[in-house]
């Protein structure tokens, strides 16, 4: 569409920009502020540069958790992406059960996140779980509470449950846009179910799910409220990830100027990474 | 030609017995689909399994359904004024989010569906930035700030806290639907002789009717489940569900059957929200995008 | 390729149909042989379309069989029919460049790169898609987009039969001609059977040997172009073809004689006895524009006329099927013109050449009766 040049719309955009400044530039400036500072209470702050920077980036606690966070967007993204495909795969085209199916799909994602950690730490426990009675009973020893590598499958499994519905939604959307001409001609061509798949159903969806992929990695890479309901990070730090890192910091420990500069880089890093995978997507879409 | 002919009715032949094979009563699609419906239902059951429990009979043994079916786990929660108003503070605060998210983001999203302007790049890039920012990060200084301000503890604290998020998310779905309207419907009415507000309330915004349907769904739903900033901003007054539920875990131990009829019944808002926008969902969830 | 036969076949979109309405192909029989070039006409609507995907494979008709070569392909699926279909709005595969769309089909049977690459280029050179083929073809035009998909249906020459469902919509007019041509030629050098459906008369009798004229859901003609221009099987065939179409006038049939509009009509026996035994509820009698005749001045009866009343009835009498109309209005369209009569209460149109004059107020026209065809109840009576 040609776009009008018209500076008066500025007007228009002004109430957003004033409400997001109000509630992103202030508190924004509040940790710029802190992450030079060292502070010792309301009186007693001492400008320090970049020390903190420099402190938290050879912190072997951020070292830790960004690779786990790295390393548990990455499962997250790996197995919800596929496995959201599928499912808008197999979703009845339309009717009264393709409705039903994307209200139940939809469920998980208005649970409240607490309520979310709160299912699973239920569902999980050995005691009055389902799951983790029967995987007891199947003589499988789980306990999430104890080893970290259940912990590790159960946050996963409880991501991938609460978040698989989102790129299965996006992906139906995006399914139910192809003309069914389409289809039509690759059986007459005589295509197979996966040439289907991978000429007609996927080059519609690269712009779905370039937006799955980027809120699914956004939103994986500041997960904190389910893991700190189902695990409280543990056992050990093995589920602690980097918004856990941060708040018991700013929080619990009161250690504002380190996690000023935690947060900032901690920002910056998602910036660049939701950059780098929306220019690889776009340039995958255009390249091709 | 006369062979080549017969092969192919041979092939026709074949082809027609093949397909004979044995017919399952349903499709491995709507096979895969049913369990991947138990997974997502499963553990809600559970949940709801145990809200109408008792705590002796939670902790006594494994049931699949309630042996004494009890509704006083409910009765708790809706006799104690503290946990129905965690529920009444939450649905008020959203709310409130949802309209304020809409009624900025409506002009906004307008703005940058039609016109160019200095900045305009950079102000969306910089707002969808915020969507990125990790709650975590703002916690401290949002505390300070709305302490400052004197907003701590209202709900329009926690309201304005959600625009963060949810403003951006706004901007950007409305955009879509907006780029989807074509242009002439604009300078048709300008020419018609309607004022801009006037065209804006009663012919354009009718005409993104599903797209703002979407986007309150969305509002709702990324305000309702979140806690950890609705925690930080709040101490009595507007306190969340979320906040609240922490009361069932005491010294004497965990309080399953309440807290499990709490998480029920956080789960009813948003079915009845995905209820009245489900046509538009499959529409929505492109984002206006598709 | 494959000789078609629908075997009492019909479909309804409706799960429980009542009646003709719910039906969109009413019970029917009908052969495309082996390697003919055939057009399904008829106006939108007429479930042509629903015809052409029941024959590939897209849509399961609800009674009937279909045959193809005697064996019934009711259960195969498209791919096992070894159909190729060209639709009405171009589908393309974006992702692919226009090589690779076209090698498409080729690929997807597991023909070798040799026999493909030659393949392609052979139908690319056809329609001249050369210049474009490492194009991505997503960038294409509206027409190259429709002879890429052309071009998909067109690479296959060991189908039982390529179909063509109204192709050349979206073309300029400058090229349709030059396509359809195109497409004679590669049935010419194939032999395939090809089906193409259209509501153009024009296009379907360049393309076609056999035209099966749709209506209603049913194929009320099949024939060649200049038999449904001199003898239509059904009124529509006569209305629908030609340009104005045909004539009809109310008839009747009393005491073993014809009228038409209350004027007796000449019928030979053979006619009468058939006409005797028809069970009708209605009878039309129908004249295609171009056989009327209009008589000049100079012709006896009219020479006549002036001069006596009584005599003049007389002649006119015994001039066989000539009657007394009102002249309405003349066109003249350059080459030819049309005449609008009106005998009785009932309008109807001639075709006359260039250089006839035509009397104002009224004139005298003739119904020559091997041209003059009766209707029972919509069909033709012969």
């Amino acid at each position: 569409m040609n776009k009008v040049e018209n500076n008066k719309a500025w007007f228009l955009v002004l109430p957003v920009f004033l409400l997001v400044a109000f509630s992103a530039v202030v508190p924004l400036m509040t940790v710029v502020n802190y992450s030079v500072q060292d502070i010792f209470d309301a009186t007693n702050r001492y400008f320090v540069g970049v020390e903190w920077f420099k402190e938290v980036l050879r912190d072997p606690r951020l070292h830790d958790s960004l690779i786990r966070q790295f390393i548990f967007s990455f499962c997250v993204l790996l197995i919800e992406v596929p496995l959201g495909i599928c499912v808008a795969l197999m979703m009845p085209k339309e009717g009264r059960w393709s409705a039903l199916c994307l209200i139940l799909l939809a469920i998980p994602l208005l649970i409240p996140w607490n309520v979310v950690g709160t299912i699973w730490q239920i569902f999980g426990r050995a005691d009055i779980g389902l799951m983790g009675y029967y995987l007891n009973a199947m003589g499988i020893d789980y306990n999430y509470a104890g080893n970290s590598g259940d912990a590790w499958a159960t946050v996963l499994l409880m991501d991938v449950w609460h978040w698989t519905s989102l790129i299965a939604l996006l992906c139906y959307s995006g399914l139910r846009a192809i003309p069914d001409a389409y289809y039509q001609a690759a059986r007459i061509d005589r295509a197979s179910g996966w040439a289907i798949f991978r000429y007609i159903q996927l080059p519609k969806l690269q712009s779905v799910l370039l937006i799955g992929i980027l809120l699914r990695f956004m939103d994986s890479f500041m997960i904190y409220t389910e893991p700190f309901v189902l695990t409280g990070g543990g056992p050990g730090n093995s589920t602690t990830f980097l918004s856990q890192t941060l708040t018991t910091m700013a929080i619990g420990q009161f250690d504002l100027g380190r996690a000023g500069a935690f947060s900032l880089i901690y920002f910056l890093i998602i910036l660049l990474v939701s950059w780098l995978l929306y220019t690889a997507m776009t340039h995958v879409e255009k390249g091709e | 030609m006369s062979t080549k002919t017969l092969n192919s009715s041979n092939d026709f032949a074949q082809a027609a017995k093949k397909n004979k094979g044995i017919a399952l009563p349903f499709t491995k699609g709507q096979f895969g689909m049913v369990c991947y419906l138990l997974f997502v239902l499963v553990p809600i059951y559970w949940l709801l399994n145990m809200s109408f429990k008792t705590n002796q009979e939670i902790l006594g043994g494994l049931s699949l359904f309630p042996q004494n079916f009890t509704l006083d786990n409910y009765r708790v929660i809706f006799t104690d004024p503290t946990w129905y108003n965690g529920y009444l503070n939450s649905i008020y605060y959203v709310s409130l989010n949802t309209v304020i998210s809409l009624l900025v983001a409506l002009p906004a999203a307008y703005a940058f569906s039609r016109y160019k302007f200095v900045g305009d790049k950079h102000l969306f890039f910089w707002l969808l930035t915020n969507r990125m920012s990790p709650p975590a990060v703002f916690l401290l200084p949002f505390f300070q700030l709305y302490s400052s301000v004197g907003l701590f503890d209202t709900h329009i604290a926690v309201a304005l806290a959600h625009c963060l998020f949810n403003v951006p998310l706004a901007v950007w779905i409305l955009e879509g639907f907006m780029s989807g309207v074509p242009k002439e419907i604009d300078e048709t009415a300008y020419i018609d002789g309607y004022s801009f507000p006037h065209f804006f309330a009663k012919i354009f915004l009718p005409m993104i009717r599903s797209g703002i349907g979407v986007t309150a769904f969305f509002c709702f739903m990324f305000s309702w489940v979140e806690l950890l900033l609705a925690r930080t901003l709040t101490s009595i007054d507007a306190k969340p569900i979320g906040a609240v539920m922490t009361r069932t875990i005491t010294a004497s131990g965990v309080d399953w059957g309440v807290l499990a009829a709490a998480g029920c019944l956080t789960i009813v808002p948003g079915v009845l929200v995905i209820w009245f926008v489900r046509n538009h969902v499959a529409k929505g969830f492109a984002l206006g995008r598709v | 390729m494959a000789e078609i036969h629908l075997k009492q076949l019909a479909h309804s979109y409706s799960d429980n149909p009542q009646g003709h309405k719910d039906y969109a192909i009413r019970e029917m029989d009908h052969v495309w042989e082996k390697g003919g070039a055939y057009a399904l006409l008829g106006p939108s609507g007429c479930g042509k379309s629903t015809l052409l995907n029941i024959i590939s494979g897209l849509v399961t008709p609800s009674e009937g069989q279909i045959l193809f070569d005697g064996h019934e392909v009711n259960a195969l699926t498209p791919q096992q029919r070894n159909i190729a279909q060209v639709f009405q709005f171009p589908v393309i595969y974006d992702t692919m460049s226009v090589y690779d769309n076209l090698a498409f089909p080729l690929r997807n049977v597991g023909k070798s790169e040799d026999v493909i690459s030659a393949k392609v280029k052979d139908i690319a050179y056809m329609l001249e898609l050369e210049d474009v083929l490492k194009k991505k073809a997503k960038n294409l035009t509206a027409d190259e987009k429709q002879k890429v998909s052309m071009g998909r249906g067109l690479v296959r020459d060991d189908v039982s039969a390529i179909l063509f469902d109204e192709p050349l919509t979206v073309i300029d007019p400058h090229l349709k001609w030059k396509l359809r041509r195109k497409l004679k030629q590669i049935h010419e050098q194939f032999n395939i059977t090809m089906v193409y459906v259209t509501h153009d008369q024009l296009e379907a009798s360049t393309f076609a040997d056999k035209i099966a004229v749709m209506y209603g859901g049913q194929v009320v003609q099949f024939g060649t172009p200049r038999e449904l221009f001199e003898k239509p099987e059904h009124t529509f065939v006569g209305y629908f073809i030609g340009s104005p179409g045909m004539n009809f006038f109310e008839g009747s049939f009393q005491q073993n004689e014809l009228y038409l509009e209350g004027h007796k009509v000449a019928l030979d026996n053979e006619m009468k006895s058939k006409l005797s035994i028809t069970p009708y509820n209605q009878l039309k009698l129908g004249i295609r524009p171009e056989f009327v005749e209009v008589l000049e001045a100079d012709s006896p009866l009219l020479s006549n006329l002036g001069k006596d009343e009584k005599g003049a009835e007389a002649l006119l009498a015994s001039c066989e099927n000539c009657f007394k109309c009102e002249v309405l209005l003349v066109s003249d369209l350059g080459t030819y013109k049309i005449v609008s009569l009106k005998l009785g209460n009932t309008e109807f149109k001639a075709r006359l050449p260039e250089e006839q004059s035509v009397p104002k107020g009224s004139a005298y026209v003739r119904f020559p009766g091997n041209w003059l065809k009766v209707y029972a109840d919509e069909y033709l009576v012969d």
